[in-house]
C-alpha cells in the first residue's frame, strides 16, 4: 500500500500548521497525539490524500513515530493512500440503501465515468467507490464528495448525471 | 398527535441558531441544573426518568453516570458517542443538523453533573457538515455565556470541543471511540477495566450517544418523574426512530415509547405505508445487528399480542421470535426484496467493518460473506444454510466486543425466520438469476409456538 520507492520532500503551509497547532490546544498536555485524526482529515483535504511523505510530517510535528501514523492512516477508510480524482464519489452501498436502487446508481456511475471502483478518469477528475452505510438511510440512495463531504440524497440516474455535469463545469 | 420532547421545536425557523433556540426556551435546563441543584441532584433526576441509553444498548443512563469514579485530583470526561454508523440509523444526524444547541445544552449539563471540566463530541468523520454545524453553534453557546470559564456565574468551568472520526464503525462501541480519540486505531479494550474508572488517558469518563445527552435536557427541564411517566413500562419517555426501507414516508419520527408497531408502519401519522402499494415482508426493528423478523411476527409477538415499540415488546419472545428496539434504526422490507440478498450485504458490512482483533470475528464475518454471497448467487449447497448457523454461533459471545455478536444475529435471525428462502436459493439457482423469491407465507397469520419451537 506504502509506496516507499519516490520520496518527495513536502513542507506544510504555514496557515495548515497553525491549524494543527490550534487542535492540539484541545487536549491535555501531552496528548498531542489525539489531533491525528484531525490532523490527517486537513492534510487530505490539502492534498487529496495521505502520502507516506505527509504522514512522517505529521509524524514530525505530533512528536510521535511515523508508525504511530501509518497504523491510523491505514486503518480508517476515509484516508487516501494513494491519489484518487479531484472528485471523489463515495456512493453508500449498504442495505438501506441498496433496497432503493443504490446498485443501478453504482452500476450508472461506473458507465458514466468510465472507470472501475476505486480508478481515477484519464483526465483526472473522477473516481468513484462505495462505501459503507453513511447514516442517511431515509434519504437513500446517497452519496458524498469530501472533502468537505457535501451529500447528495433521493439520488436517481437522471440527477447523478445533472451532479456530474455540474462537477465538470467547476474544474 | 403523540408528545414531542426532543423535536417539539424542530420545525421553527432559524432554530438551528442559538438566539432562535433560545427564544423557544433553549438553555433554560442549564440555567436550572447550574442555578439551582447539585451535580447529584441531577445524576438523581436522571435516574428517576428511567432514561435508557439510546445508542442500542438501553443501559440506564442514571446508573452509568452514578457507575463513574471520582478520584481526587483526576480529570474526568464526558465524550458524546455521535459516530452514528449502524445500518438503518440516521437520526442523530438529523437532531445534530438542525437543533444542534439541543446537543450543546445537553452536553453542559450531563457535564455538570459529571464534573468533567472538558467534554468532546466525537461526530463520525463523514458527518463534516455537522462538525462545521456544532463548532458554529459551540462558538455562540460560549460567546452567550453558556460554556468557558464562570458559566453563568456558578463557578462551573467546561470546554466543548468536536472530534472527527475516520470512518470505522467500530469507533461507535466505547471502547474503540476512546482509542479513537487518543489517536489511535479504534481497537476495543478489554474489559474490565471499564470507561467509568478508566477511559479516555486513563481517566473515569462516561460515553452517551447523542440522543441520550439531548433526552436529558427535558429530563432536567419537566423533572424526571414527568418523564418517566411518557412511555410503557421500563421503556420510559420518547424515541428518535430512524425510518427507512421501503416505506412512503421515510425519515426521522420522534414516538412515544410503546406506540404499536403496526401504527407506526401504516399510519399517515408516521410511515404511510409500503411504498409502491407494495406489502410488507420484514423489518429490521433497530438497526442492521438486530434480528430480521417477518412481517407476521413485527407486528404481533408470538402469543398474539399486538407488537409495541418499546425496549420489552420488541424483545418479546427472546431471538426465537422477537427481536430489539436497539438504536431504533427500522428497516421496511417490501415483498420484492431478497432477504438472501440483504443478509449477504449485511455480511460484506460487519467483515469490511470488523477491527481484527479477535479471529472468530475478523475471519468468520469473512466466511460469512463468502459463503452467503455463492448462495446468493446460485453456487450454495444446501449444507451452507447450517455452515452459517455454525459460524454465527462460533462467533457470538467470543470476541472482545459486540460487533461480534451484531455481525452474527442478523445471519442466524435471517436463516431462523426465512430458512425456505435460503433453500429456495440451493434448489433453483436458474431462477435465483432471474427473480426473487417472493413474499411467500412471510405475512400469514403466525404459527403456533410448538411450530415455531419445532422448526428450530
Amino acid at each position: 500500500m506504502l509506496s516507499v520507492t519516490e520520496h518527495k520532500e513536502i513542507e506544510f503551509s504555514a496557515d495548515l500548521i497553525s491549524k494543527f497547532e490550534e487542535i492540539v490546544t484541545r487536549y491535555p498536555e501531552g496528548k498531542q497525539k489525539s489531533a491525528l485524526l484531525p490532523v490527517l482529515h486537513l492534510v487530505q483535504a490539502e492534498y487529496g490524500w495521505v502520502s507516506p511523505e505527509a504522514m512522517e510530517k505529521v509524524a514530525d510535528f505530533l512528536q510521535i513515530q511515523a508508525i504511530e501514523v501509518y497504523e491510523v492512516a491505514t486503518f480508517y477508510t476515509m484516508f487516501f493512500l494513494r491519489p484518487q480524482g479531484k472528485f471523489v464519489l463515495e456512493v453508500c452501498r449498504t442495505g438501506p440503501c441498496c433496497l432503493v436502487g443504490a446498485e443501478k446508481i453504482m452500476t450508472h456511475i461506473e458507465k458514466t465515468l468510465g472507470v472501475k471502483e476505486g480508478e481515477v478518469t484519464a483526465d483526472g477528475n473522477f473516481s468513484w467507490r462505495g462505501v459503507e452505510c453513511l447514516a442517511a438511510c431515509g434519504m437513500a440512495p446517497v452519496l458524498q464528495i469530501g472533502p468537505e463531504y457535501t451529500f447528495y440524497e433521493n439520488l436517481t440516474e437522471e440527477s447523478v448525471d445533472k451532479l456530474i455535469e455540474n462537477l465538470k463545469n467547476k474544474i | 398527535m403523540a408528545r414531542k420532547l426532543l423535536l417539539e421545536n424542530i420545525n421553527v425557523p432559524g432554530i438551528h441558531t442559538f438566539d432562535v433556540y433560545r427564544q423557544n426556551g433553549g438553555y433554560r435546563a442549564v440555567e436550572k441544573a447550574l442555578k439551582t441543584m447539585t451535580p447529584d441532584a441531577v445524576v438523581e433526576e436522571v435516574k428517576t426518568s428511567g432514561l435508557r441509553g439510546r445508542g442500542g444498548a438501553g443501559f440506564p443512563t442514571g446508573m452509568k453516570w452514578s457507575f463513574l469514579a471520582k478520584p481526587e485530583g483526576r480529570e474526568r470526561y464526558l465524550v458524546c458517542n455521535a459516530d452514528e454508523s449502524e445500518p438503518g440509523t440516521f437520526k442523530d444526524r438529523y437532531l445534530m443538523t438542525h437543533i444542534p444547541h439541543l446537543l450543546i445544552e445537553g452536553m453542559i449539563v450531563a457535564s455538570f453533573a459529571l464534573g468533567a471540566k472538558t467534554s468532546y463530541i466525537y461526530v463520525r468523520g463523514e458527518m463534516m457538515p455537522q462538525i462545521r454545524i456544532l463548532e458554529r453553534a459551540i462558538a455562540e453557546a460560549k460567546n452567550a455565556g453558556f460554556l468557558g470559564k464562570n458559566i453563568l456565574g456558578s463557578g462551573y468551568d467546561l470546554e466543548l470541543y468536536v472530534q472527527p472520526g475516520g470512518g470505522a464503525y467500530i469507533c461507535g462501541e466505547e471502547t474503540a471511540l476512546i482509542e479513537s480519540l487518543e489517536g489511535k486505531r479504534g481497537n476495543p479494550r478489554i474489559k474490565p477495566p471499564f470507561p467509568a474508572i478508566s477511559g479516555v488517558w486513563a481517566c473515569p469518563t462516561v460515553v452517551n450517544n447523542v440522543e441520550t445527552i439531548a433526552a436529558v435536557v427535558p429530563i432536567i427541564n419537566d423533572g424526571g418523574e414527568e418523564y418517566s411517566k411518557i412511555g410503557n413500562g421500563r421503556s420510559t419517555g420518547t424515541k428518535l426512530i430512524s425510518a427507512s426501507g421501503n416505506l412512503n414516508k421515510p425519515g426521522v419520527y420522534e414516538i412515544e415509547l410503546g406506540l404499536p408497531v403496526e401504527e407506526f408502519i401504516y399510519s399517515e401519522e408516521y410511515c404511510g405505508g409500503i411504498a409502491n402499494g407494495k406489502r410488507l415482508k420484514a423489518v429490521v426493528a433497530g438497526g442492521s445487528s438486530v434480528p430480521i423478523l417477518p412481517a407476521n411476527l413485527i407486528l404481533k409477538t408470538i402469543n398474539g399480542q399486538p407488537r409495541l415499540m418499546s425496549y420489552e415488546s420488541l424483545s418479546d419472545g427472546g431471538f426465537q421470535t422477537g427481536s430489539m428496539l436497539g438504536s431504533g434504526g427500522f428497516i421496511a422490507f417490501d415483498e420484492d426484496q431478497c432477504i438472501v440478498r440483504n443478509t449477504w450485504n449485511f455480511s460484506r458490512f460487519y467483515h469490511h467493518e470488523s477491527c481484527g482483533q479477535c479471529s472468530p470475528c475478523r475471519e468468520g464475518t469473512g466466511w460469512m460473506e463468502k459463503v452467503l454471497h455463492s448462495l446468493e448467487n446460485g453456487h450454495g449447497k444446501m449444507s451452507d444454510i447450517d455452515l452459517l448457523v455454525d459460524v454465527s454461533k462460533k462467533i457470538e459471545g467470543n470476541t472482545i466486543c459486540p460487533l461480534g455478536d451484531a455481525a452474527a444475529w442478523p445471519v442466524a435471525s435471517a436463516i431462523r425466520h426465512f430458512r425456505d428462502e435460503f433453500e429456495w436459493h440451493v434448489t433453483n439457482p436458474k431462477e435465483v438469476m432471474e427473480h426473487n423469491y417472493g413474499l411467500a407465507k412471510y405475512a400469514d397469520p403466525l404459527p403456533k409456538l410448538e411450530e415455531v419451537a419445532s422448526q428450530n
